[in-house]
């Protein structure tokens, strides 16, 4: 077959195996010399993002691309003598999926070409992009799997990488008391997944989402597992009661990993929400689970802000602010998942909120991410993070205040911006649902902007302090990074109806629909 | 550390070698395989670790020839899975099973005495594991001894 | 009621471990509490495939053609893995810790707070 219809075919077994290989690589790259690690790892991370794109095309135009690892053919999920029953590990890639891995390919793509300038100052650099691209294939794998163990052991890669990536400049030790926190909160968390596993397993004696999802009946072993998936999941993605490892880890972290903690956080909330609609869907009782995620939503967002305004430290401010933002995505999702057994309600608002909150996932990916960086910059060129220690450096770092701006605009949801569109849905449909759920949602939103007015004031306005009149603009990688994101957000927000209907609304309705699942990989029996 | 225990050291360690390496190689017809062989090889490098001094031991062991074994290791075995795509097949696809080259032989269903030179590409990837955990294992320790400011001894 | 005993030990084991995780104060201890959990988790999981009667899933020299489930074992296979890499890396941690901080105790580790 031609080179296209090989790329094509095998898109999804390449989206993992290609990130691996150039990790496994690095190392031997790194002792070569730098710039040909340098173009080692941009090459690679084209190739990834590349394919990410072509099988994202692929599954939005023609329907769930299935691959089956060691079969004798991609899409031959079932083998012929097993009787009925899928026996390999199957990449399910439904639009869903594609969705997220858009989100991993554009975001890993900026923060690679960011910290080729910002981490050019260090040395071993080689273990950093080692587990870059370790990462990398946690969460491709994470996105893309439709197996419930594979899922654990993506997720293990990927927390194992972001520990030690958090630790990765020591920091006189307080870098590794944040990975440290972080990294036994992620193993308890896998732990408890492991246990709801094991509890499938010996339920249904399967470990495919279509074969569980088919074979599901609600037992009480059930309600078990899908509480403890529950609790380790919204732990991994920062939800409140759990959230308080992510002020640290993401205030210690180097800036561009911490952009792509946040788009690890969200494979989290994928993992959840692939849990709660595709596997159990309308056998557990909706409404309750659906006002458990909505509360922990409302939470999420009112904790998150309340202690985002007194906070001294830049990016432990953006970090709260990373965990108000999940709460907006647990609420729209929740809604959606409360009114799911209601065919009326849900074509009346019910999918509405599930796009809202589905969007505002990549709005919150590029725009946080574009914080973040914003505030890496700031870090590299001054090397404080203290809001007190800084003042008026809107008058050398001209492109990088223009990136704030647009970032801040954008969180607290003003038009024309990407952030106002997703948040607008949010607002109506659960409005309709639950009108205090919604008022709550509007003033977090304003006490976002407050915050985001107060840092802004803080570090871009007033004279020129005399100890930082030497700072230059920041390095040319880093601004085109930080541009790519920052375009995004203005043409997601200019435009947003074409990019619902293309992109969101397909992977709302792939992921309620659990009888479709089924049927694209076991074949419609 | 005396006489006594480095020559036992000296006898003990080849032989754990070819304990650790007939697990690896025996992978799939008795319970071992990649991980389990190489961190009992492993566990023999620590034993000489113990036995000579740490600085003798990193004096001709040293990280770099570690690292590389890791690596070698590592892409042997995504190298394994990658090659099935040479054959046309998918991703990790056994082009090795029931082939008559290396490995071919088809593997006899039902209770039978063992016969090695079955399985496919299967003994190859335990060998690539292998190498890869006794090299990642043991670089894992030499850095966490280099990391104290006194040695093991 | 001797059938069940692998589960009543899965369970002795939970909680044994969740109470070292959350009442003790050293690193180490925390980690050995770790360990003692992923433990429980392997059992459980190993338990799961078990049948009457049935002797190992391996057809060399095999006594009898009734056999447990080799599944579970390749499940626990993988999870004794992440478990070995989990315990080095936090015991790197702590290695760190100790020569910047001149402390193992979780409550003197506390630079970050807020």
């Amino acid at each position: 077959m031609t080179f296209a219809d090989f790329i094509v075919t095998n898109a999804p077994a390449l989206l993992v195996a290609i990130p691996l290989f150039a990790a496994f690589l690095c190392p031997v790259m790194g002792k070569i010399s730098s710039t040909v690690r340098n173009c080692w790892v941009m090459g690679m991370m084209l190739i990834t993002a590349a394919i990410a794109f072509i099988l994202a095309y692929r599954v939005f135009a023609t329907g769930p691309v299935l691959y089956v690892f060691g079969a004798a053919a991609a899409n031959l999920a079932i083998p012929l003598d097993s009787g009925g029953i899928p026996i390999r590990i199957i990449f399910t890639v439904d639009a869903m999926s594609a969705f997220m891995e858009i989100i991993c390919a554009i975001v890993g793509l900026t923060v690679l070409l960011y910290s080729l300038s910002s981490e050019s100052r260090n040395s071993s650099l080689e273990g950093y992009y080692t587990l870059f691209f370790l990462m990398i294939t946690g969460v491709l794998g994470m996105v893309s799997t439709g197996d419930l163990f594979n899922f654990f052991v993506f997720l293990e890669i990927l927390s194992l990488a972001s520990a030690g990536m958090i630790a990765y400049r020591i920091d006189g030790g307080i870098a590794v008391e944040a990975a440290l926190k972080y990294f036994i909160l992620s193993t308890l968390g896998a732990i408890f997944i492991l246990f709801a596993i094991g509890i499938f397993y010996g339920e249904y004696n399967a470990l495919n989402i279509a074969m569980i999802a088919q074979r599901m009946q609600y037992t009480m072993l059930d309600k078990i597992a899908l509480v403890l998936i529950i609790a380790a999941l919204a732990m991994k993605c920062g939800a409140v009661p759990l959230h308080f490892w992510t002020p640290d880890a993401y205030s210690m972290a180097p800036a561009s990993v911490t952009a792509f903690l946040v788009v690890a956080s969200q494979a989290s909330l994928y993992g959840l929400f692939r849990v709660l609609f595709t596997m159990y869907n309308v056998t557990m009782n909706c409404v309750t689970v659906g006002w458990i995620i909505i509360i922990l939503g409302v939470l999420s967002m009112v904790v998150g802000v309340t202690m985002a305004i007194p906070q001294k430290d830049i990016k432990r401010l953006m970090a709260y602010h990373a965990v108000s933002q999940t709460g907006y995505m647990l609420l729209g999702v929740g809604v959606g998942l409360a009114v799911l057994g209601n065919a009326a309600l849900t074509s009346a608002f019910g999918s509405m909120a599930m796009e809202g909150g589905i969007f505002h996932i990549f709005n919150h990916a590029m725009y946080k991410g574009l914080l973040f960086l914003t505030a890496g910059v700031i870090v590299y060129r001054i090397g404080t993070r203290d809001l007190n220690k800084m003042g008026g450096l809107g008058h050398t770092m001209k492109y990088t205040m223009i990136f704030f701006i647009i970032g801040a605009l954008a969180i607290a949801g003003i038009p024309p911006l990407n952030g106002f569109a997703s948040k607008q849905m949010i607002y109506e449909s659960v409005y309709l649902f639950n009108p205090l759920l919604a008022i709550i949602a509007m003033v977090v939103s304003i006490l976002t902007l407050a915050s985001f007015v107060k840092v802004f004031h803080s570090v871009f306005m007033g004279p020129q302090l005399p100890e930082y009149a030497g700072v230059k603009e920041a390095p040319l990688p880093m601004l085109i990074g930080m541009g790519i994101l920052a375009a995004i957000c203005i043409l997601f927000g200019l435009f947003p109806q074409p990019v619902v209907d293309m992109l969101v609304a397909p992977a709302v309705h792939a992921l309620a629909d659990q009888s479709g699942y089924i049927a694209s990989v076991l074949g419609g029996a | 550390m005396s006489r006594i225990v480095r020559t036992a050291a000296d006898l003990l360690y080849p032989t754990i070698l070819i304990f650790g390496l007939y697990i690896i190689a025996h992978g799939h017809l008795t319970p071992g395989g990649g991980f389990q062989g190489g961190a009992v090889i492993a566990t023999g490098g620590a034993l000489v670790i113990v036995a000579y001094s740490y600085k003798e031991v990193t004096g001709w062991l040293t990280k770099n020839v570690l690292m590389g074994q890791e690596v070698i290791g590592l892409v042997g075995f995504i190298g394994v899975g990658l090659l099935a795509f040479a054959f046309g097949q998918v991703f990790f696809f056994n082009y090795l099973n029931a082939s008559g080259s290396l490995f071919g032989i088809p593997v006899p269903y039902g209770i039978n005495a063992g016969e090695l030179n079955t399985g496919g590409f299967v003994p190859l990837m335990n060998f690539a594991v292998g190498i890869e955990v006794w090299g990642g294992l043991t670089l894992v320790l030499i850095y966490m001894l280099s990391g104290l400011e006194k040695e093991v001894c | 009621m001797l059938w069940n005993l692998p589960l009543i030990t899965v369970v002795v084991l939970t909680l044994i471990g969740l109470v070292t995780v959350l009442l003790k104060k050293n690193i180490i201890k925390i980690l050995l509490g770790i360990n003692i959990l992923e433990s429980a988790v392997n059992l459980f999981l190993v338990s799961l495939g078990y049948r009457e009667g049935g002797v190992a899933p391996i057809f060399t020299l095999a006594p009898s053609e009734l056999m447990v489930l080799p599944t579970p074992q390749a499940l626990v296979l993988t999870s004794i893995v992440i478990g070995v890499a989990t315990s080095a890396l936090v015991l790197s941690f702590a290695m760190v810790l100790k020569k910047k901080y001149g402390t193992v105790d979780i409550n003197e580790i506390r630079r970050l707070h807020g």
